[in-house]
């Protein structure tokens, strides 16, 4: 029987993060581009874009993610295709933060103040003109501190996906329990690591806040 | 072939459901009152406790914001015993509950202390007040009133989290719905009738909280 020093179980603990890594910044991607589809139905002037957006959001907002991530990994394979552990994971991590990142977003898009909406209306610019040259830039300055702090979020939610057999850090700690024993030792260097991933962005999060938000400060 | 849908088959496992709901509720209702309740408590110990107690609140807040639930649970269930410390997969999730909200709940009702204005502080030694009483009289219930809907929303988040409890085998309702379809193999039904129930849970929870706020803080000043 093979021994495993404290090395080895970092060692396959770090090399298992990759994944978390890799997971958590397709999802932050895929999230983005997503939540900004669903941030621009949300604030349409339409009614039924921006109806259908506050379904989705109170949908996944409003339901456990590990729901989600058995659905998309039951349901997917009932649309006939083979999911593997990764795409499943994948799929409904970026829904689901879509719908979270949409939200944020929509806040940071509302404190943009009306006269900057009618300014650019009455330069002629269309809905997309407007929100492409005046309200995005605008809102992205306020957006920035809350948006990092829900990378934090991801990277901590991706540990929902070692349930349905994607293979990162909480699916390796839980592998190198059963092959060591060592509960205790393994995943207090799995809170570690993800203390590790996830203390910088809480931190950068919490400091953009105060020097991006000057002028709103008391 | 396409894949016909049976909702019908689900319907023989309704007392299974309809436990797991209880379990679930069980769950949050503990965990929601002693998070809140280790919430307070680390936000007093952060804003006027003892100074070398205010470290200590520090690191318990920063490492249980930045680690998943999941690993928590891991680490309450299986690492604990190791310690001596041997927990139910009940008592597991609900500590791991209650220590996940606190951490949470400290830091949002901080920010509520924190916009204290200063003169109810004054106003309250000119009483002759301890600080202790100042805290308790004048300070909490307009901060719990400021902050309770950031509260309320935490809360529900911490009540979907809940779900990962199955993992150490509590029997929650997404137990129930694992259980249910490892009998049954309808996979994809059971899980959205749970993801529906989830979602009626979340609605209710979050009216309740928002009445409850209503009935506690009715005449608190803002």
């Amino acid at each position: 029987m093979m021994d495993f020093t404290l090395w080895d179980i970092v060692r396959n603990l770090l090399l298992a993060a990759r994944w978390t890594v890799v997971l958590a910044v397709a999802t932050f991607v895929s999230g983005t581009v997503l939540g900004l589809l669903v941030l621009m139905m949300r604030v349409s002037h339409r009614r039924w874009p921006r109806r259908i957006a506050w379904a989705f959001i109170e949908l996944f907002q409003g339901t456990p993610l590990l729901m989600q991530l058995f659905l998309a990994f039951f349901g997917l394979s009932l649309a006939g295709i083979d999911v593997p552990a990764w795409l499943a994971a994948g799929a409904a991590l970026s829904l689901w933060s879509a719908a979270f990142l949409a939200e944020i977003w929509r806040g940071c898009v509302e404190s943009i103040n009306r006269g900057q909406w009618e300014a650019s209306a009455s330069l002629a610019m269309g809905y997309l003109q407007q929100m492409r040259y005046i309200v995005l830039p605008q809102a992205l300055r306020i957006a920035v501190a809350p948006t990092v702090g829900f990378a934090v979020q991801i990277v901590k939610s991706t540990a929902l996906t070692s349930i349905i057999g994607f293979t990162e850090l909480s699916k390796a700690s839980t592998i190198i329990t059963n092959a060591t024993f060592n509960p205790f030792t393994v995943y207090g260097m799995a809170a570690l690591i993800y203390f590790i991933l996830c203390w910088p962005l809480s931190h950068a999060s919490l400091r953009l806040e105060r020097k991006l938000n000057a002028p709103h400060r008391h | 072939m396409a894949y016909r849908f049976d909702f019908a088959s689900i319907a023989d496992y309704t007392p299974v459901l309809a436990k797991g709901l209880g379990v679930t509720v069980e769950l949050i209702a503990f965990g929601a009152v002693a998070g809140v309740a280790i919430g307070i408590a680390a936000a007093w110990a952060r804003t006027e406790g003892p100074r070398w107690l205010r470290p200590c609140i520090t690191t318990y807040v920063e490492l249980i914001r930045n680690t998943p639930f999941l690993i928590q649970l891991f680490f309450i269930f299986f690492g604990l015993p190791a310690l001596g410390v041997q927990l139910g997969e009940m008592q597991a999730a609900c500590l791991a509950m209650a220590v996940n909200l606190g951490a949470y709940s400290a830091e949002i009702i901080r920010a509520g202390i924190a916009a204290t204005p200063r003169g109810q502080y004054e106003a309250g030694a000119s009483l002759a007040m301890t600080r202790l009483e100042v805290f308790r009289h004048i300070v909490l219930k307009p901060a719990l009133a400021r902050i309770w809907p950031a509260l309320s929303s935490q809360i529900v988040i911490v009540m979907l989290g809940s779900a990962v409890c199955s993992q150490i085998a509590a029997e929650d309702l997404s137990f129930a719905a694992n259980f249910i379809q490892s009998r049954n193999f309808r996979a994809f039904e059971v899980y959205i009738v749970t993801t529906v129930i989830y979602l009626l849970l979340a609605i209710v929870l979050r009216q309740l909280l928002r009445l409850l706020g209503q009935h506690l803080f009715r005449r608190a000043p803002r």
